[in-house]
């Protein structure tokens, strides 16, 4: 401790305080105010920066997401039209289908009238073709065969013959 | 002499100047390394004194005397010394200006007029009184007196102290940090003017910078007051730290194992923490809340002799006896070369002179560092603790104090 006493050099202590003061004075003029000062400013510029960018990617992914949405509403809306033009195809041939089919058979139905009432015209001329026909080979073959008295008689017979079968 | 001294100070105090108007060119640090070099060594011609009852420096006596006297503050600036063809002593450096405040008024003349003695035996008489330095210390003779008389613990007992505002070769070391960090520092402020991220050496400061910006003064202060201390912790931390640095080098700096210097330090903390202590920390000082009021009035008397003598004496004297020890560590490894010469050879004690001081200046250059960043460290979290708010809670505020009170007596060991 003593040592230490008589070590002490009260004159170093005085010019070592008023040069420290000197120094510190200077150096937070010059020196540390100017240096922390844009030390701050450029870490509040990395921090506004990373900020930004933070935000950017956020503003980014919402506009995605937007976009994404809107993709899936398109597909959506694409998907509900295209059943719906399928449906209204299905239905469209349907409806032909049937249209097409009751047609037909009212056709068919006409045709097969026409077909009938034709037939029976022709069978009815047929008939009368046929009776007038044979009235006249009946009338030749009459004529023919009962041109004789004998033959007439004979026929007579005939007739009378089955007459009395009845 | 004061012509040579006068030129000494022009070649430092140029520099800034040099550097403002003709050195904008290539290279400038060769420049200052030149000038610098040249300042120091145009004078190595003009202070050979023969010295004829000096020898080289060998026994263990004369070693420890070296030490004691190494770690020491010096009057001139001495660099080394050789024995010349004709057997006399020569000692190679420059005279510094010493400045007494003595009982005669303000006296001054170079210490070349002790012409190196420092066993009290050159008087030296200026503005009427008779001055002698002996072991590194300036003692004003008593009038009539004509020599230095001692005491059975050779101590004068006709000579008085006077006070020594010298430039002496702590001062010039003090001179030069502080120009040298003003002109670095300064240089690195001007240059965010230019750009956002300095180039060249400020890219090796910025780091710095922020590490105690971030590392010491933020964490210890708090986010709220730290801008304000910052520039302070700044100032001691490269103060010190290029302080401890220096004096490794063999120019035989030992500024900051000064203790006057040291307590300069510590009392400057001492007074930012006095005047920047809010009321709680008044308070906790002096009517700690929460403990019973007979007790109070003793934890006042150890809080106040805590904050006003402890601190800054731990302060002090852990820089002070690190640094010293540091130096008288690396010199008397060096000096095993003489003292070890006999039992191990030439080879052998110069082989294990070099091998351990090697190693020792390897730890002391890390020492350099932690000193440095332990005063700062300290300093911090004393200001912390007086400018730290404590939220009213009174739980709470018990167990800051214990933790406050911990860490601090954790500092003082």
């Amino acid at each position: 401790m003593e040592v230490l006493i008589n070590d002490f050099s009260p004159g170093l202590f005085v010019v070592q305080t008023i040069l420290l003061l000197g120094l510190i004075f200077l150096l937070v003029k010059f020196a540390w105010k100017p240096i922390l000062t844009s030390l701050n400013e450029r870490e509040s510029g990395i921090e506004d920066a990373l900020l930004a960018a933070e935000n950017a990617r956020k503003e980014m992914q919402n506009l995605q997401a937007d976009n994404e949405k809107l993709l899936k509403e398109a597909r959506a809306e694409r998907e509900a039209m295209l059943k719906e033009a399928r449906e209204i195809k299905n239905k469209m041939i349907s409806d032909s289908k049937e249209q097409a089919k009751v047609e037909g058979d009212k056709m068919i139905r006409q045709a097969q009238s026409a077909i009938e009432s034709e037939k029976k015209a022709a069978l009815a001329d047929i008939k009368n073709q046929v009776a007038e026909l044979s009235v006249e080979i009946a009338e030749k073959v009459l004529k023919e065969q009962l041109s004789n008295k004998t033959e007439q008689l004979k026929l007579v017979e005939n007739l009378l013959g089955d007459v009395k079968l009845n | 002499m004061g012509k040579h001294f006068i030129r000494y100070l022009c070649a430092t105090f140029k520099e800034p100047l040099f550097e403002r108007f003709a050195m904008r060119k290539a290279m400038p640090s060769l420049r200052y390394l030149i000038i610098f070099l040249l300042s120091i060594t145009c004078f190595q011609g003009f202070s050979n004194v023969p010295q004829e009852e000096e020898g080289p420096v060998s026994s263990k006596e004369e070693v420890d005397e070296y030490i004691q006297h190494h770690i020491k503050d010096a009057h001139d600036f001495h660099l080394f010394s050789y024995t010349n063809d004709a057997g006399e002593r020569k000692h190679v450096g420059f005279p510094l200006p010493v400045i007494l405040w003595s009982s005669n008024g303000m006296v001054a003349f170079m210490s070349s007029e002790f012409h190196y003695d420092d066993e009290g035996e050159v008087i030296v008489e200026k503005g009427g009184s008779s001055f002698v330095k002996y072991h590194t210390k300036i003692y004003e003779l008593q009038s009539g007196t004509k020599n230095l008389s001692f005491d059975e613990e050779h101590h004068p007992t006709n000579a008085t102290r006077v006070l020594d505002f010298s430039i002496t070769q702590s001062v010039v070391g003090i001179l030069l940090v502080g120009l040298l960090m003003l002109w670095v520092f300064s240089s690195l402020a001007r240059q965010y003017t230019k750009r956002k991220v300095p180039k060249g050496f400020g890219r090796v400061l910025e780091p710095l910078v922020i590490y105690v910006r971030d590392e010491i003064s933020r964490p210890n202060i708090g986010e709220k007051h730290y801008r304000k201390f910052t520039g302070y912790l700044l100032t001691v931390f490269f103060f010190i730290w290029i302080l401890n640095l220096l004096g490794l080098t063999p120019f035989g700096f030992n500024v900051t194992g000064q203790i006057a210097v040291t307590a300069a330090l510590a009392i400057f903390t001492l007074i930012i923490y006095t005047f920047s202590g809010n009321k709680e920390y008044w308070q906790h000082i002096l009517w700690m809340p929460g403990v019973p009021y007979l007790i109070r009035p003793v934890l006042a008397i150890i809080e106040l002799a805590g904050a006003f003598l402890i601190k800054p004496f731990s302060l002090m004297v852990r820089l002070f006896a690190n640094i010293s020890a540091g130096h008288i560590v690396v010199m008397s490894l060096i000096a095993i070369m003489f003292t070890l010469k006999a039992s191990l050879g030439v080879v052998g004690a110069t082989a294990l002179s070099l091998i351990l001081s090697f190693f020792i200046t390897l730890i002391e250059v890390l020492v350099a560092f932690l000193q440095a960043y332990i005063f700062t460290m300290l300093s911090a979290l004393f200001i912390g603790m007086a400018v730290a708010d404590h939220h009213g809670d009174h739980v709470f505020g018990e167990n800051d104090d214990v933790d406050d009170a911990e860490e601090a007596r954790e500092n003082f060991i």
